[in-house]
Parts: C-alpha cells; structure tokens; sequence
C-alpha cells in the first residue's frame, strides 16, 4: 500500500515537470507604428531584428523575390533578402549589402559589442559581418554555385534539402544555418541549423576550434537548432526548437542542463548588464494562432513571467522570429506573418 | 508604363479605380475616377507573385488576393499593409517543381491557403476568403484575422466546390460563391451553412452585388481563356439577376472589341445598380460599362 501511494505521487511529478507552466504575466505596451518606411519600400517578412549600443534598429527581411536563371547550363539564384537600418524611433536611415552576393533568405541579424552587424541568410548558408559602416569585413560559408532543381535530396552544406543528419564536416561550410553569438574573448558560435544539427565554434579570426551536436532529442543532438545566446560567464544557449527545449553547454560544448518547460523555443536572448536575463518565444506556427507568448527567465532556467500571445494586432505577436533584448525591459520583436517589428516595453 | 493581364479591378468610394495586374511583376496601379493614373502601391512586395483579385471594402481599406503568395494583404487607403493573412511559401525550400496531374491536395490550415481566389466582408466585418485552386472552401475570419469557420470539399454536392474563384456578401451577410467548374453559384448563410444554389448562369467567374436599397447580383460566365472559338462562340455574356437567383436580363460576349469581353475576371459595380468595372484577362485591359436596361444595347466607354 505504502509502495502504490509512492509509485503515484512519482507519476504526479513527472507530469508536472513535463506540462507547461502557466507563468505571471508581465504588463507591457508596443509602440504602434515603429518602423517608418520611405515611400514605394516595404518590409516583408521580418525575420530578423537586432539593436546596436545607440539604440539603431537593424531588421533583415525576406522581401521582393529570389531571381532564378532560365536557360543555362544550371540554374542559379539570387536576391530575396534586404537589411535595414533605423534609428531608435525608427526613422529610416539606410539600406545595407544592397544586392549583396550573400543576401537570399534572411533568418536572423545580430549586433556584437562592438557594433559590427553579423547578417545569418538561411538561403545562401552563409554569415557576413559588416563594419558598423556597413562594409562586409568577414564572410562565413559559402554560397552554394547553384542550386539543383527536381532533386529533394542535397548535400551537406547544400541547399534545398534536409541534410544528413548530423554534425556537418568540420568547419564553416553550413547547411542552413540560424543564429549567431560570441563569448566575451570573440569566439563565435553558429547554430546550424535547419540541414545540419551542430553548433560549430570558431576563433574571432573565423578559424573553426569545433562543433558539437548530431540529430535527435538525447542530451547534445538537436532537432532543428533554431537560435543561439552566450551569457557574460560564456556558457551557450540553444533553441532546440523541435524538441521543445533550451540546451545549456559550457563554452567547450559540455553539456550542462535542459529547460523544456518554455514550449516550442524558437528565439532565445540573453540581455546586457550584471543581472542578464533570459528570453524565450513560445512562437506559433505559421498555420496556427495558437501560443505566442515569450518567457522571461533567469539564466537558471527559473521562469519569472511571461507576456504576449499570437495574433494579428498590436501587443499580438504572428510567429516571433527573432528577439533582441540589449535592455531587460525592452524587447524588440521581429515577426514573420505580420511582416513587422514591435518594440515591446516591459512593466515587471 | 503598361498593364499586363487585368487581372482584378475594384473602386473605391471616391470612385477611383485599382487594378491589381500581372505584369513582368505583379502590381497593383491607383487610377482616379477619369481613368488618370495616381501611384503604385506596394511596389516590389513580398506578397506580390501571381495577381488574382483586389477588392475594396467599406472603409476605402484595399485587399489584394494573390494567388502565387497565398496571400490576402489589406492596405489601409494610403497605401500601408496593415493586415496579412496566409503565407507566402518559403524560397528557402529551392524551386518547386509543378505535381503531376491528380496529386493529392495536402490538408488545408486555418492560416494557410493553397491559391486563394478573392476576398469578402459583411457588415460586422467578418472577413469570407474563397481558397480556391488547391484547396476547395470558403473561410471566415473575424475582422482581426481570426479563424472562425469554413466550408467545402472538392465535390458537387451541396457545400462541396470545383473551384471556387469568387465570392461576394450580401447586407444581411449571406455569402454568394462562384463555384466555377461545377457551373453553379451556391448561397450560404453568414455561418457558411448551404442555403440555394443557382445554375442557369454558365460557369460564374466573376461576381458582384451591388450596394442601395435594391441590390442586384451580376455573374460572368466568362469565355475560357483556352481562346477556343467555338466555345467562345457560346459564352462570355455577364448575367444581372436577383439575390434570389431571378435572372433579370443578360448582356455581352466574347470578342476583341470594345464592348466585347475576353475573359473577364473580376466585376466591381459599387458605382451603382448600372454601373460595371470589368477586367479582362486576355484583353489586359478594364472596362466601364453602362447599361440601359430597357434598350436592346449596353455600351462601353
């Protein structure tokens, strides 16, 4: 009888563990209208979005369509993806990487300390850091020639297919790649990604140390690598965004620990600051309304609130993309089928 | 500048006219009640692939149906998108190739269309989307965008679609669905529950209903666009009827000319009871049409 009674109360706390949390929620406004586009420009899905230390607004879009050649003796393509720079109000400044080699299908942008802009394009598998200016500095992975029409199966570090399941070859060669960050010496981490299932690390010069990770749902493996943060002590962050869980990695990719109570994580942040906090979008799926709210969290994994749900209107979110969160209280969000940016402003 | 296929046509309260084209691109052209040409809008949007339909609804708000994207993109009046429903599909995903014949239709999402065909609101502002060449219902939306309802399968029962590719709403919310190669248009309540179907009309590729105390409802049976001359022959007249189906007179036919239709593909007659907009696919062109009923003979201007 004593047994049975223990046998139970263990089946409880797994369910709680596994259920998802209802947390707090936290109060917040969005700025109606952000972004201020020029006349004859729009933006289109806004897959990415990222702040640099004046505040400016960067956004990478999937926008206007991919040009495919017709006759020749393969087909090859180009164009589809555009970066924007706004200030902190969102006035238009600029545009940067104008028809740029590199721009196919934009996934997410990021800004590193020193401001230089780090574009990830899902499409061409590469990674591009530009100076503040706006000069491309560095390039990572290679644009695949051209692409094989017909044919579902690709290569690693080709496009257009599902990949071999896997860590990749080693080095920058990426088969659908999703987010980048760096630990405070440089070193940069990319989650790769949609083709490949790794998390590969490389020195602040681009020369590749190592990677991790293969597909599947143990410790280690991924489904889908969807984003990536290094808090200020360098442990990773990964959005395994199939597996419903944020894996945690020392800076050699040791494995540490697995947060799986934040649903289906398709965009993580980690904010600035002595106190740095995590964030976590719930994102639905683009067929759905479904979800949509965004944890915010101590590195820990303890959940302390949440805010925000899928829809189409102001404060609604259509499937967050990307997240920034420079500052705690202030989270910008880019969205896709909502083709926009929120600015978010937290009231904890 | 030039149009491509006309491909939608509606006008707004002032009287201006939009045409949503499938030009090199597809774009959508401002036009003033004269036929002057203001601006483009949305020019190089994401969600511009495939023109089908633009409809403007009682707010001046500007919807464009595209048909390549899987979109529904409403425009406030100045030309802003303010609302996005569908997606379009990943270019990531490397060129699609065209399925063979009698491929099975993947199940259809609340959010996701498979070449939507046109768009409709009733008074509360419920949003009826007609969806289309993949997939066969009608859906409902609440004026946010949110999933309420839908309707159909492929089939010719009651409720079942061969192509649905235009829709329209009546003041007391009753939706009219042109079910194009079932020949028929079909009639449900604002719940999309099967009311009447009415199919002495050919096949109805363009509907419209008109505002006013008296509404009217205007059906093409449009000449296919396979330019069969003998088919041709026998079809391309735009019927004007009653909301219960009561055919009240019948006008036009195929041809080159003014006056004369080649393959029309959306009618806006929120200009009055005798007043038409239609646009033409094969013509790449729109026409004003005024009719006089009582006289043997409408005319075109």
């Amino acid at each position: 009888m004593r047994r049975l009674w223990l046998g139970s109360a263990l089946i409880a706390i797994s369910l709680t563990a596994t259920a998802q949390t209802k947390a707090p929620e936290i109060a917040y406004d969005s700025t109606p209208n952000l972004l201020k586009m020029p006349e004859h420009l729009y933006l289109g899905e806004a897959a990415g979005v990222a702040t640099n230390s004046k505040g400016n607004i960067f956004v990478y879009t999937r926008t206007g369509s991919t040009n495919s050649t017709m006759g020749g003796s393969r087909t090859f393509t180009h164009g589809g993806a555009r970066l924007f720079e706004f200030t902190q109000n969102g006035a238009y400044i600029r545009e940067i990487g104008q028809g740029l080699y590199g721009f196919d299908f934009a996934h997410t942008v990021r800004i590193d300390p020193k401001d230089n802009i780090w574009v990830v394009d899902e499409g061409s598998n590469m990674i591009i850091k530009f100076s503040p200016e706006g000069r491309v500095l560095m390039t990572m992975g290679r644009k695949p020639e051209s692409i094989t029409v017909g044919s579902p199966e690709a290569p690693a570090g080709g496009r257009g297919g599902p990949g071999r399941a896997g860590a990749g070859a080693p080095g920058d060669n990426f088969n659908r790649p999703t987010d980048v960050a760096w630990d405070a010496q440089g070193n940069i981490f990319v989650s790769d990604g949609y083709g490949n299932s790794r998390i590969a690390k490389f020195d602040k010069n681009g020369r590749y140390l190592k990677s991790w990770g293969s597909r599947g749902s143990g410790p280690s493996q991924f489904n889908i690598v969807h984003g990536i943060a290094v808090d200020a002590a360098g442990n990773v962050y990964a959005a395994d965004r199939e597996n419903h869980r944020i894996q945690v990695f020392d800076n050699d990719g040791n494995f540490k620990t697995q947060y799986t109570n934040v649903g289906r994580t398709m965009t993580i942040c980690i904010s600035q600051g002595p106190h740095q906090y995590l964030y976590s979008s719930n994102s639905n799926g683009a067929g759905d309304l479904d979800n949509g709210e965004i944890y915010r969290m101590e590195l820990d994994g303890t959940i302390l609130g949440q805010f925000g749900h899928a829809g189409k209107l102001l404060k609604e979110f259509g499937v967050a993309h990307e997240i920034d969160c420079h500052n705690p209280n202030e989270v910008f969000v880019g969205e896709l089928t909502n083709w926009r940016v929120q600015k978010i402003t937290l009231r904890p | 500048m030039y149009l491509g296929e006309a491909i939608g046509v509606a006008v707004n309260s002032k009287g201006h006219v939009f045409v949503y084209t499938r030009s090199q691109a597809t774009r959508l052209f401002e036009f003033d009640q004269n036929g002057t040409y203001l601006r483009e809008i949305g020019e190089g949007l994401y969600g511009f692939v495939f023109a089908h339909a633009v409809r403007i609804d009682p707010q001046d708000n500007i919807w464009a149906v595209d048909e390549g994207a899987n979109m529904v993109i409403k425009f406030d009046p100045q030309g802003r998108v303010v609302m996005l429903l569908g997606r379009r599909p990943e270019s990531v995903e490397g060129l699609p190739s065209t399925p063979p014949n009698n491929t099975p239709v993947p199940p259809a999402q609340k959010y996701i269309f498979n070449r939507p065909t046109d768009v409709a609101w009733d008074a509360a502002g419920n949003i009826f989307i007609s969806d289309g060449y993949g997939n066969s219902r009608v859906v409902k939306y609440d004026k946010n965008g949110r999933y309420i309802t839908e309707v159909g399968s492929k089939g010719s029962g009651p409720g079942q679609f061969n192509l649905p590719h235009s829709i329209a709403a009546d003041a007391k919310g009753n939706i009219y669905v042109a079910d194009r190669t079932n020949r028929r248009i079909q009639v449900f309540d604002n719940d999309l529950t099967f009311k009447a179907q009415y199919d002495q009309v050919g096949a109805p590729w363009a509907l419209c209903i008109t505002s006013g105390a008296h509404p009217y409802l205007y059906s093409s049976n449009s000449n296919p666009d396979n330019n069969n001359s003998e088919i041709g022959a026998v079809t391309g007249e735009i019927y004007k009827m009653e909301l219960d189906g009561t055919i009240l007179g019948k006008f036009g036919h195929a041809g080159k000319q003014l006056g004369e239709f080649s393959t029309v593909h959306e009618m806006d007659c929120r200009g009055g009871e005798n007043q038409l907009l239609v646009s033409e696919i094969t013509a790449w062109r729109v026409q004003k049409l005024t009719l006089h009923p009582g006289n043997a003979n409408g005319a075109a201007k």
